[in-house]
């Protein structure tokens, strides 16, 4: 069901944008194509910015009440480490889980389904586990609270993450 | 209890900022990283609009001398840029590019992605897991 509205993309995009065919100029113009809906549009940027908005006020909510760094991972990977950051971390993840569930019953749109079949997705989220414990930190806590506080580690994490992500996107594409 | 619902809001903002911005839609993710292809700018505005709010929070939260229900702030302490940190958000990339999710949009989407989101999350948890044992046992 959801995977039809990316299915024209996945033929028109290969065909007509291709790596080179679809330049830089007429991306930034908001050119329309079947299956896609990027380019600069006013609403783009709105809800883009608008949105980031909102994790930025929920990323200060949780540093002026709790004093913790709302990254994503960080409080994951630590839920059921003891101590006076458990409340914190239970309550932050219900929020985040029960919104999404309702977020999804109102707006089901505002969802899209996976871009790849359930094996490579298991083997997806294991590396997201793995090299995010590893780097401490993931887009929430290195790409906006540790690149707002200008942390030197976030931004070496956040170059890392990016370049391995766009190569991989290189390498298999966008979508299964 | 006032501690925990304050979470939970701020955990509910979370989750509504990344719906309103789009990066509950994998496809998203990965047209923003297909930067030689059809480019979709929405995660640098959403990451612009939360820097642009959370650096100045920041600012003004140093100079309170403790948040509001807690001790102190938990800044974080490790410093160094390693191999662990470099390498650890390389691979991070991989599955973030392969999948077009990241931790937090993965959990906001277990019901709105499902089948994928509920998959991906049960593997992110069981990779935090084995990887925090190994960590551990290291230490």
């Amino acid at each position: 069901m959801r995977r039809r509205v990316l299915e024209p993309a996945i033929t028109s995009d290969r065909q007509r944008a291709g790596s080179q065919s679809f330049p830089l100029s007429e991306r930034l113009a908001g050119a329309a194509r079947p299956g896609y809906d990027g380019g600069v549009t006013l609403a783009v940027v709105v809800r883009g910015l608008g949105g980031g908005a909102l994790i930025g006020l929920a990323a200060a909510i949780a540093l002026a009440v709790h004093g913790r760094i709302a990254g994503i991972s960080g409080i994951l990977g630590r839920a059921l480490d003891g101590g006076a950051g458990r409340t914190f971390r239970f309550g932050f993840l219900a929020g985040l889980v029960a919104t999404g569930v309702v977020v999804a019953a109102i707006a089901p749109s505002a969802f899209g389904g996976g871009v790849r079949g359930l094996p490579a997705l298991a083997v997806a989220g294991a590396l997201v586990g793995i090299g995010t414990t590893l780097s401490n930190g993931c887009t929430s806590g290195h790409g906006v609270c540790g690149l707002a506080r200008l942390s030197p580690r976030s931004f070496a994490a956040v170059a890392a993450f990016m370049v391995t992500a766009a190569i991989t996107v290189a390498l298999v594409g966008p979508h299964a | 209890m006032i501690g925990f619902a304050l979470a939970a809001i701020s955990g509910a903002v979370f989750a509504l900022g990344l719906a309103l911005g789009g990066m509950t839609i994998p496809a998203k993710i990965t047209g923003f990283l297909d930067i030689g292809g059809a480019w979709d700018p929405a995660l640098a505005f959403v990451m612009a609009g939360a820097i642009a709010v959370y650096a100045p929070a920041v600012r003004l939260l140093q100079r309170r001398p403790r948040p509001l229900v807690a001790e102190r702030y938990h800044w974080p302490t490790p410093r160094a840029i390693d191999a662990r940190l470099v390498g650890g958000a390389a691979i991070f990339g991989v599955g973030w590019g392969l999948s077009g999710y990241c931790p937090g949009p993965a959990l906001a989407s277990l019901t709105g992605g499902a089948p994928s989101a509920v998959v991906f999350v049960a593997a992110m948890i069981a990779g935090t897991a084995v990887t925090r044992a190994a960590l551990g046992a290291r230490r």
